[in-house]
């Protein structure tokens, strides 16, 4: 159990870095694909959860549903400058 | 037939997304599957005219090219995992253009995904005949016009042409 | 050494591979000097790394009806995580965003 939660711990510390990106990052285009690899990130959080509270078949679910709403959420983000075609 | 395979799809999946197996809920599942079905058969499968037997064959030899991929994924990870540890970042970016012969829709999207997942490459653009390709050093450029990975799509996906 | 005993050490090994390919991707993403160099590290690394945790959570779970729901989560990703980074590189493309080519002359390394 205890495994778990250092685990996590240090998966926020990954996410903390890829914020650093997220937030300074020269262009838009490395925002989206920070944010995108923040999102990867936090469905394995939601698991980790799920197993430090010994309920994983409720957290499982969450996780599921998440990983789909990042997916859409940074499809529409790049579709926007697609049809854009400019990243001022 | 069709319409009964995408009924047996979608009811494996309620059952692993419920996980409950009594009575009302296996009722509810087959009703919804039907319900869901009914509107929405004709977009899981892209060529209506195949027979199922093809279809299982197709099936199973996209499983092998799935672990084939597993493997060459691993492989990819650990080359850009030496990239990005080496102090020198040794990379040399550039965008290449690789001819493909490829026909079907299903190949094209297989490939462009299987590109994006292995050594270094990642697809920016599909274009009728050829792709755009991101290559991260020359090395895995030369890997990808030898060719290796089109002709194992080309053996799963268009096997009648 | 027990059954159990080899389980929990099967699946603390595949966690920590998984965590070894997290950090590869976001130290890649820290390093890498233009956007598409960055989706190399986030596209590839994210997805091995979700498939060894995923592995390795379903074998210290052992195997039941809660395993297929765990094989999901990778089966989606693995269509998903392309997708996404080409379609981030392919916004680039369109909006004409200049790769970064390696110079001739020393001091590259900077990263912004």
């Amino acid at each position: 159990m205890l495994f778990f939660t250092i685990v996590s711990f240090y998966l926020c510390v990954l996410i903390f870095i890829n914020l650093y990106r997220a937030i300074y990052g020269p262009d838009i285009l490395t925002r989206i694909a920070a944010i995108n690899a923040i999102g990867t990130k936090t469905v394995m959080i939601l698991i980790l959860i799920g197993f430090i509270y010994g309920r994983v078949e409720m957290f499982i679910d969450i996780a599921i549903v998440y990983a789909l709403l990042s997916f859409i959420a940074t499809i529409v983000a790049a579709k926007y400058f697609l049809t854009r075609r400019s990243i001022e | 037939m069709l319409y009964l395979t995408t009924v047996v799809i979608l009811f494996i999946l309620w059952i692993v997304m419920s996980g409950i197996f009594d009575a009302f809920h296996l009722t509810i599942g087959v009703l919804m599957s039907f319900f869901i079905a009914h509107f929405s058969w004709d977009l899981l499968f892209q060529n209506t005219k195949m027979p199922l037997s093809e279809r299982v064959g197709e099936f199973f030899r996209f499983l092998n090219y799935v672990f084939w991929l597993i493997y060459q994924i691993i492989l990819a990870n650990l080359h850009v995992a030496r990239l990005v540890l080496d102090p020198k970042l040794p990379i040399n970016p550039k965008i290449i253009r690789v001819p493909t012969k490829l026909t079907k829709d299903i190949s094209f999207v297989a490939y462009a995904n299987s590109i994006t997942l292995t050594p270094g490459t990642i697809t920016i653009g599909v274009e009728r005949d050829h792709l755009l390709v991101h290559a991260i050093d020359d090395r895995v450029a030369d890997d990808l016009f030898s060719g290796a990975m089109e002709r194992r799509i080309a053996r799963v996906f268009e096997v009648g042409k | 050494m027990t059954f159990h005993t080899i389980q929990i050490i099967t699946a603390g090994f595949f966690i920590l591979a998984g965590l070894f390919f997290f950090t590869t991707a976001t130290l890649g993403l820290l390093r890498f000097p233009d956007f598409y160099c960055r989706l190399h590290a986030t596209g590839k690394g994210d997805t091995l790394g979700t498939l060894l945790m995923i592995v390795g959570f379903m074998i210290y779970e052992g195997f039941h009806l809660l395993s297929l729901k765990f094989i999901l989560i990778p089966l989606f990703l693995f269509m998903a995580s392309p997708t996404v980074t080409h379609s981030i590189g392919r916004a680039g493309v369109t909006c004409d965003v200049e790769p970064w080519e390696k110079k001739e002359q020393s001091g590259t390394e900077e990263t912004e």
